[in-house]
């Protein structure tokens, strides 16, 4: 188990700067981001892209942020979990939570602070009604042992990258490949859309384009999916898997189920102290939202300082909290 | 003053009139209108939850970039005059259009 005061979920910038203000106060960070990297959406989606409105650089590219923060909060030593998820907050007698990840990284602390961005990126379900029902029953949403599929009978929908190169791995170990697409065209990799095409002329995959999925039938265990086709003509295909690859869409995952308020997917709080409606538990950056929430990074660094100034009453219940500059007491290390 | 049509999810529909010279996109348009649109990644092409359908007018607008065709690709429940919102910028090639909301909204 670790052991630290403040547990942030997310390590983007502002769960970054979170650890310097954290540190002034001498108070200790451990960070979990689901990303195999700090950073956030800074280095996972757009690292060379210059930040025009971060105070004192007229210009600076996302990733050089990033490694500028990281140098910033060294000395306050943080801890990081990285690509895992958190999925259980557990709290504790004396007030204090636990974090466990699923990977089973237990993290206890006194005071939970969400700064997760966008949330995480989860597969895109399309809207078939009882599409839940048959999760884990015939329907999954990503490939993670194809052995699963051999000698099955597989439908996969969607016509990017992911479901083309599946629709292809796949042709070798199923029974059966259908591949469902909305369109008539494919604007995944050429020359995955020109084997997928192959194939079909072989006769080695079904291929229906223009057609949606529009309802799944089974009982306990999927076992047809029914097909529209632009012209309204419907088939129904025996299926044993249905595979729907339509990319990824950023949810707050696990963390919508602990009981905070939550409006339009991003989490209330209280602009006194970016507190949420459950005690010790804080939420900054662009996951919150109160009255004239701007979702900029220089606006989280204010939250987290903020925060910070009342997460202190949590990790130093006895102690009495008086305000430094910087300039006059320097930063002090662990 | 630019004048356009709104449809929400419920089919209501409603003119909105933006002046001319502002510099917002569709998406912001939107939620300052408050449509309840997600806007999760904030106008970045990335989460698709600003998904409109452009039933009049396609043609007038500004073609859509490779990061948004892209994301759009990815919908299930995209047709061919689907765009973002995020990605439309608010200017007279939206006179007289009527726009769609389909977002997922929570």
């Amino acid at each position: 188990m670790i052991t630290t005061d403040i547990c942030i979920i997310g390590a983007g910038p502002v769960g970054l700067f979170a650890v310097f203000e954290a540190g002034l106060l001498k108070m200790r960070c451990h960070l979990i981001d689901a990303l195999p990297q700090v950073g956030g959406q800074l280095s996972e989606i757009y690292p060379q892209k210059p930040i025009y409105d971060i105070p004192g650089y007229p210009e600076v590219k996302a990733q050089t942020l990033v490694d500028n923060l990281m140098d910033q909060i060294a000395p306050f030593k943080p801890g990081f979990t990285l690509g895992e998820r958190v999925e259980s907050l557990e709290k504790q007698d004396d007030g204090s939570y636990v974090i466990t990840t699923n990977e089973g990284t237990a993290v206890h602390c006194q005071v939970v602070v969400i700064a997760g961005g966008l949330g995480c990126f989860e597969p895109r379900k399309p809207e078939i009604t009882n599409l839940e029902q048959f999760e884990g029953k015939g329907v999954a949403y990503m490939v993670k042992n194809p052995e699963l599929f051999r000698d099955r009978r597989v439908v996969l929908a969607g016509g990017g990258d992911s479901a083309l190169d599946w629709t292809v791995f796949l042709a070798d170990i199923a029974q059966e490949v259908t591949l469902i697409h909305r369109s008539d065209s494919f604007r995944g990799a050429p020359d995955s859309a020109e084997k997928v095409v192959e194939l079909a002329r072989q006769g080695r995959i079904k291929l229906l384009l223009q057609s949606n999925i529009t309802s799944i039938q089974g009982n306990g265990h999927l076992k047809e999916v029914s097909v529209t086709a632009k012209d309204k003509s419907v088939q129904i295909l025996a299926a044993d898997h249905l595979i729907p690859l339509f990319g990824l869409t950023p949810k707050l995952g696990p963390i919508a189920d602990w009981g905070l308020q939550i409006d339009k997917s991003a989490i209330s709080v209280n602009t006194v102290d970016y507190s949420t409606n459950v005690e010790r538990i804080y939420a900054i950056g662009d996951i919150n939202t109160y009255p004239g929430k701007l979702k900029l990074i220089l606006c989280g660094f204010h939250e987290a300082a903020l925060m910070c100034q009342s997460a202190f009453q949590y990790v130093y219940p006895n102690q009495k909290l008086s305000f430094k500059y910087t300039t006059v007491n320097g930063v002090p290390t662990f | 003053m630019i004048t356009f049509t709104i449809e929400d999810r419920d089919g209501t529909r409603q003119a909105l009139e933006i002046p001319e010279g502002i510099n917002l996109s569709l998406m912001e348009v939107l939620k300052a209108s408050d449509y309840n649109i997600l806007a999760t990644c904030g106008g970045m092409a990335l989460c698709a939850t600003c998904h409109v359908q452009v039933l009049e007018g396609l043609d007038a607008l500004a073609p859509a970039q490779d990061a948004e065709l892209d994301m759009l690709d990815t919908l299930p429940n995209a047709e061919s005059d689907s765009r973002l919102a995020c990605q439309i910028r608010v200017n007279e090639t939206l006179e007289g259009a009527l726009f769609a909301i389909r977002g997922e909204d929570h």
